[in-house]
């Protein structure tokens, strides 16, 4: 009986070790340690054993069940890895074949120049502020300190309703700082994103809608200096640190003092090229301290409170920001232009 | 406005290069747009003297000239021109010159004899007859028959001789600076910005010609409100000829036309002043009266350039005693125009009502030099000076006599303004620390008369009203960029967007995550759109906002709609060929009727698609997907009465509702209307109210716990007839749920075999549970049962 088992377990381990495959080594589990498997059959003569024997032969079966079990095991192992590695291999892809398209939208080129205006602005603690376009010239123009005679508010420059010139398409975002002078508490930190409208003909660099963002700050003991450290900080964050900017003394019928704020030329660096005309500098915004007048006709005491403004061109900066050369591009919105950006 | 850097020299003395001033000039507030260096274009262009000059052996009308250019040796140049002869003073471009338009001359052979350069005509250096009125105009240009030129000599730059030397500087003025659209009032704002004198001149006038003003002339201002000051002087025997050399030089450089000297010395005042002058000739002054009036009703006037104006009575005319001779501060009449053999000349130099010349200037669409400066306001105390000034250059000029007096009528004397210097108001404002003194500096540079805190402002500045005005001078001389740079200060505010662009934000995104790209389309559209879009011509949402003055018919009326800006940009990209395009616009639609006239300006999600990859239910889906996003709650699509549906396949459209209120629409364009659009295939679009969307806007998500029994799930197939949509179907599932139906999910639709016509199978996926147990076979089977009961019964719709 000993003789027999050991040639189980030599037998056995040899088919173990030479088995191809798990199925294979299932069978020769079921061949060998199965309920009719050889060495149950062995164990089946264990009564006729006598008592003495009964114990040694017990502990040499268990030993050899145990040394096939973990033969077992280790084949099993050994042959669950092969079949993983080959199906690995036959499951292998070409990468390189295109991922299945996911069309994603794209947001309109001056809007994602909006929005970065925005986000700075809002970070500052600025209010966001919405109004209409269909506007009241008294809103547009007197409020804002505009003379009667303002070339502005000729039939030439801007769209009308009625023949009093009473309503008309707002040809600036100004009048959001009468509505908000109008309508909020002081202080007020805001800036007025939109549409407005002149009449000028389509072309590379002119369009009669466009857009533009006005901002505003009213409080006690604002001044100049916090115009142009507020501006310069905004700048920095749109064209990167250290862009250079000057302030240019201007005129503006609602701001006083009137200034114009450039930016030093990406082309040249300041020396004078095409792009900016020789000077050196690009025109980026208009701003100045809030007139007097203004205030005042908002019931705002300019004795107490002071204010700076500023109005900027959005497609310009649209078009500096991404490089778009001509205007038309904004408004023809050919999915080949969208989708660039 | 132009300025010649020699003219200002007058003025004022600056040393600065011509960039050096531009950014001074620039940065102290007057902005120079570019500078122009007169006769740049020219090179190596001489003055040269005929030695001989021979006939060409090989040529009829050639000449072979040996010319001293001032060099050791005469050089040898071969001329076409016949006017030449030995001795002669001619501009001789030199081999390797340049003229003006690029032109580059070169020495070369003509007919075999060698031609170191070219004579030159006063044409071919960029010159007219107007600027050498002495100069005959044919052929080349010979100097030596010019008195005015009598002093070159071989070898002398041309550009010296033609006084072609001066830089002209060219600024942008701002409209609340009428005084700096003159060459003193640029001096002033030089000489302060340079930190130089400002060297004023007063007009000293000798007179003495017969008569008195008094008695030749009489001046009447009838619409004294509007000509504030009119002032008059007369001048006798007047020779009229052409103006001395340096007047048409500085006039040129200017940009104006030499005419004749009495001409030309109104320009030169206007420009050296800022005071437009006309002058008349008295013999056309019918009675010797001029009377200031506004225009009759229906009264004409030929104007100098030969055209017949029509005049309204808003119009302000100079006449006499019978008729219109000139439309004040505009352009003079041709009736008193000065010509050849005028004698005796009145000069006006008036003040008029700016907002009435401007009117009328651009009633009669004649914009000119003077009207643009009247129309910014000018300054009535400079009327007296700039006559005078006229009347001292006759006398320089020897261009007549002047006669004792002066007319000089004030309807309005303007009362000096006077102004309190607050510098810690200025400096409060500016964020700066400027010194009085340094102040006091300033305003005094500019004309302000300073005395302790009263500062009188100049005539001549009329744009300076109160502290911030002032606040501004200090800050231009100050230098704007040396106020230091500070952050805000004060009370905290919270910034932030509104709760409505939030939502644009979230649809928007939405919209991209979907495949839609963002576009920006016009508010303004053509009325013909709506004929476009199918709307019936008695539909009241063609009731419109129009634009009175539009740039076109195109864009001449507000939109109520933003379908047709879609459809325009939708047919754009298909005509661009343009594959599967998806398109979003949060745009806004302006309706008649808001508040004090103004437009109900409605903002409205639009989309629109084509494409392989589009059909109804893709557009469905989408919105579907908005709406759940938004957490809607309660949608519902519905066919139903909807009026501008009729730009919409009738098949293919549907009303969206939440709860109670529509949100809008969407479909299928209707074939016509895409036909309309010259779009042969399928397009889809929606468009959804953004205040509806806002109102569709669900609550807040709440936590519900994740279910702890498992459902069960059951497919049913049942066929009813073709007009019972899925919709119903779905509702009478619902319905008939005793509360373990959790969802309803279509999975099919059938026609064709095994189904009769007429009818449909329509298969869905039931899932039911239980909250608080497993459901049991027979629980599921009896909700099952009952569903379908219900369909049988109220819907015919039996199991397949």
């Amino acid at each position: 009986m000993k003789q027999q088992l050991n040639d189980i377990r030599v037998q056995a381990l040899a088919a173990f070790e030479a088995a191809a495959d798990l199925a294979a080594l299932d069978a020769l589990r079921v061949q060998y340690l199965g309920k009719k498997g050889e060495l149950t059959a062995v164990l089946k003569q264990m009564g006729k054993l006598s008592a003495e024997e009964r114990p040694v032969m017990g502990q040499l079966a268990n030993q050899v069940r145990a040394d096939l079990e973990a033969a077992l095991e280790t084949q099993g192992k050994k042959l669950e890895a092969q079949a993983m590695e080959q199906r690995l291999k036959d499951e292998a892809l070409d990468v390189t074949i295109p991922g299945k398209p996911v069309k994603v939208g794209h947001r309109h080129p001056m809007y994602i120049a909006l929005d970065e205006i925005k986000e700075i602005f809002i970070g500052m603690g600025f209010t966001v502020l919405d109004g209409p376009e269909v506007e009241l010239a008294e809103l547009n123009f007197d409020r804002l300190n505009a003379e009667e005679n303002h070339p502005s508010r000729d039939w030439s420059d801007t769209f009308y309703f009625d023949e009093d010139s009473r309503v008309m398409l707002r040809s600036q975002t100004s009048p959001m700082q009468v509505r908000a002078m109008d309508t909020m508490e002081l202080p007020i930190r805001i800036i007025a994103p939109g549409r407005v409208y002149r009449k000028d003909e389509v072309d590379a660099t002119h369009s009669p809608m466009f857009h533009q963002v006005e901002g505003m700050v009213i409080d006690k003991n604002v001044t100049m200096a916090d115009l142009k450290g507020t501006l310069n900080t905004v700048v920095e964050k749109l064209y990167g640190k250290g862009t250079k900017t000057r302030f240019r003394p201007h005129h503006f019928p609602f701001t006083e003092p009137s200034c114009e704020m450039d930016v030093q030329c990406h082309k040249c660096g300041g020396v004078g090229c095409p792009t900016c005309k020789g000077e050196g500098w690009i025109e980026l915004l208009g701003a100045g301290m809030i007139h007097p007048r203004v205030l005042e006709m908002s019931g705002i005491d300019p004795n107490e409170y002071s204010g700076w403004a500023f109005g900027i061109g959005l497609e310009r900066t649209a078009m500096r920001r991404f490089k778009i050369a001509d205007l038309r591009l904004i408004f023809e919105n050919d999915v080949r232009f969208l989708e660039q950006f | 406005m132009n300025l010649s850097r020699n003219w200002l020299g007058e003025f004022v003395t600056v040393e600065a290069n011509d960039r050096e001033f531009a950014e001074a000039m620039t940065m102290s507030g007057s902005k120079v747009e570019v500078t122009e260096v007169l006769g740049s274009e020219i090179s190596n262009v001489v003055v040269g003297q005929v030695v001989s000059i021979v006939r060409h052996e090989n040529s009829d009308h050639m000449w072979i000239c040996q010319v001293d250019v001032g060099q050791n040796e005469p050089v040898q140049i071969v001329t076409g021109a016949q006017n030449v002869k030995a001795g002669d003073l001619v501009p001789v471009a030199l081999h390797k010159s340049t003229l003006p338009g690029g032109v580059k001359i070169e020495k070369g052979k003509l007919r075999g004899e060698v031609s170191n350069g070219m004579l030159c005509s006063f044409q071919e250096l960029g010159l007219d007859q107007r600027d050498f009125p002495l100069a005959y105009a044919e052929g080349i240009w010979i100097l030596s028959d010019d008195p005015e030129l009598s002093g070159c000599k071989p070898g002398d730059d041309i550009r010296d001789v033609a006084g072609l030397t001066d830089h002209v500087v060219e600024f942008e003025i701002t409209p609340n600076r009428p005084d700096c659209l003159s060459v003193i009032g640029l001096a002033r704002e030089a000489a302060a910005t340079f930190g130089a004198e400002l060297r004023l001149h007063t007009p000293e006038v000798k007179g003495g010609a017969e008569g008195n003003l008094m008695e030749l002339l009489d001046v009447e201002t009838q619409a004294a409100h509007l000509c504030p000051r009119y002032t008059a002087r007369m001048v006798r025997n007047v020779k009229i000829a052409p103006s001395p050399k340096w007047m048409r030089e500085r006039l040129r450089a200017m940009g104006v036309r030499p005419i004749n000297n009495i001409v030309d010395i109104t320009n030169y005042v206007m420009l050296e002043y800022g005071q437009p002058m006309h002058a008349f000739d008295y013999r056309y002054v019918h009675g010797g009266k001029i009377i200031v009036r506004q225009a009759h009703e229906g009264e004409t006037l030929t104007t100098l350039d030969g055209n017949v104006r029509n005049l309204t009575p808003n119009m302000l005319v100079i006449a006499d005693e019978t008729r219109a001779v000139g439309l004040a501060g505009i352009m003079g009449g041709e009736n008193s125009e000065i010509v050849d053999d005028t004698v005796d000349v009145v000069f006006e130099s008036a003040c008029f009502d700016g907002a009435t010349i401007r009117k009328g200037a651009l009633a009669l669409g004649m914009r000119t030099e003077a009207s643009a400066k009247f129309e910014k306001g000018l300054d009535p105390m400079n009327t007296l000076p700039a006559v005078q000034r006229a009347c001292e250059l006759v006398e320089l000029l020897g261009a007549g006599e002047v006669v004792d007096g002066i007319i000089d009528i004030l309807n309005y004397v303007p009362q000096p303004r006077v102004l309190t210097l607050e510098p810690a108001r200025i400096n409060a404002l500016l964020g700066t620390d400027v010194a009085e003194e340094e102040m006091v500096r300033i305003l005094r540079n500019l004309g302000f008369q300073v005395e302790g805190d009263q500062v009188t402002v100049p005539s001549w500045r009329g744009d300076v009203l109160g502290m911030a005005d002032l606040a501004e001078e200090v800050a231009r001389f100050y230098g704007y960029n040396n106020i230091p740079c500070t952050l805000m200060r004060g009370q905290t505010t919270l910034g932030g967007y509104s709760q409505e662009e939030l939502l644009e934000r979230q649809v928007g995104s939405m919209c991209r995550s979907m495949g839609y790209d963002e576009i920006i389309t016009y508010s303004f559209i053509s009325p013909t759109c709506y004929d476009k879009i199918n709307w019936p011509t008695d539909y009241q949402g063609r009731n419109s906002l129009k634009i009175l003055n539009p740039l076109g018919e195109d864009t001449s009326i507000m939109r109520t709609t933003t379908l047709p800006s879609m459809l325009e940009i939708l047919t754009r990209n298909y005509n661009y060929r343009n594959q599967n395009v998806r398109l979003y616009e949060v745009g806004r639609t302006y309706a008649p009727g808001g508040p004090d006239g103004l437009a109900v300006e409605r903002k409205t999600l639009t989309l629109g698609a084509y494409g392989s990859d589009m059909d109804f239910y893709t557009i469905k889906g989408c919105i579907e997907a908005i709406l759940k996003d938004l957490r809607a709650q309660n949608v519902t699509f519905r066919t139903g009465e909807e009026p501008e549906l009729v730009s919409y396949h009738p098949g293919r459209c549907a009303q969206v509702w939440v709860g109670e209120n529509c949100v809008g629409f969407f479909g299928q364009i209707h074939p016509l209307v895409a036909q309309n659009y010259g779009v042969d295939g399928e397009l889809y679009c929606a468009q959804l109210a953004l205040d509806q969307l806002a109102l569709a806007k669900g609550p807040d998500p709440i936590y519900t716990p994740l279910p702890k029994f498992p459902a069960v799930t059951r497919d049913i197939a049942v066929v009813c007839d073709e007009a019972i949509t899925v919709g119903t179907l779905e509702a009478c599932i619902q319905e008939a749920s005793h509360g373990l139906l959790k969802a309803v999910a279509l999975f099919d639709i059938y026609r064709g075999k095994g189904v009769e016509d007429g009818k449909k199978s329509v298969a869905f996926n039931l899932t039911l549970r239980a909250d608080d147990r497993s459901l049991t076979g027979e629980e599921a089977e009896a909700e099952v049962q009952s569903i379908l009961a219900a369909l049988a019964e109220k819907l015919g719709a039996t199991l397949r």
